[in-house]
């Protein structure tokens, strides 16, 4: 979903610049506040992990694929602010060095796929914990549901910032990019509850640091 | 030995196995052609690992490997650092 130059408006690259910028400040200003020795490494290898596996493209039906965006997956474990922080890196690299993601549609896709992907998919995640219960159970139908709700709200606001740009219509853009991302969703869902299983058999500790 | 080794290994072995990937257009791209869009993308002012191929490289998947390799590597170094920078300097016997 990662948006190359050309797409937006710029009206709508200053919007999301500065939105996204405020957004970061405030990651920033509160993981100084909160964030703590022992998530140091977990952010770091965070980050690591969702960069690997964001080139694992898997395809999806009719010709197209998605891949992981992690955000999810992030703010479970993290939190969203430190989400935030961590998909702000992943998708400066990504545009800088890998050409993945336009310079100018850098703000938007912070804003889709951090800022939005990482406050859906933690609160989702975080209302079915609380009418599920925090077991095992719980937790992974809450990563499955924070994840593909992620994907699928980020893919709504790329519709929108789209069709204000004026690149299509919100009329065909919008139900065409929420299909796709529906069904992408469901591979984000079962990634982010591998994922999740895993932490939960090896270190189920870290699910019980501060959320920041 | 630290647990965070072992995760970094899993990372980088992930990230050997993205020749893999399926080279179809992704979901957004896809739209984009769809709707008749895809000729507004504009390529970067410049390009150091584009598309997430390492330059130089005859062989494809030696250079997404080697692409996938360092990139993993730099996104731990960067992030494990900004974290280290803005984490809080008080102790807090609750962490």
């Amino acid at each position: 979903m990662h948006i190359p130059d050309g797409f937006l408006s710029i009206a709508t690259v200053a919007t999301t610049y500065a939105v996204s910028a405020g957004g970061v400040g405030n990651a920033v200003r509160i993981a100084n506040r909160k964030l703590g020795e022992k998530q140091v490494p977990l952010m770091g290898v965070l980050a690591a992990f969702i960069f690997a596996a964001q080139m694992l493209n898997f395809p999806i039906a009719g010709g197209t694929s998605g891949h992981l965006i992690g955000a999810a997956l992030a703010a479970i474990l993290l939190g969203p602010w430190a989400s935030v922080l961590i998909m702000s890196c992943v998708l400066l690299a990504q545009s800088l060095v890998f050409q993945d993601g336009g310079l100018l549609a850098l703000g938007a896709n912070i804003f889709n796929m951090g800022i939005v992907a990482s406050f859906s998919g933690y609160y989702l995640y975080r209302l079915a914990v609380s009418l599920l219960g925090d077991g095992r159970r719980g937790r992974l139908i809450g990563g499955f549901v924070g994840a593909w709700g992620s994907v699928f709200l980020a893919s709504i606001f790329c519709a929108i910032e789209l069709a204000v740009s004026g690149a299509s219509p919100i009329a065909a853009v919008l139900p065409a990019m929420a299909g796709l991302h529906a069904l992408i969703g469901i591979g984000e869902g079962l990634i982010t509850g591998a994922a999740l299983s895993l932490v939960l058999v090896a270190r189920p500790d870290l699910l019980q640091l501060q959320k920041i | 030995m630290k647990w965070w080794y072992i995760a970094l290994v899993v990372c980088l072995l992930v990230a050997a196995f993205s020749p893999l990937a399926s080279s179809s257009p992704d979901g957004l791209e896809r739209v984009a052609e769809d709707k008749g869009f895809l000729v507004l993308a504009q390529d970067a002012p410049f390009q150091l690992i584009a598309d997430y191929a390492f330059p130089w490289i005859e062989n494809e998947a030696v250079a997404t490997i080697l692409a996938g390799l360092i990139g993993t590597l730099i996104l731990f170094g960067v992030v494990y650092g900004v974290a280290w920078l803005v984490k809080s300097r008080r102790q807090d016997p609750a962490m």
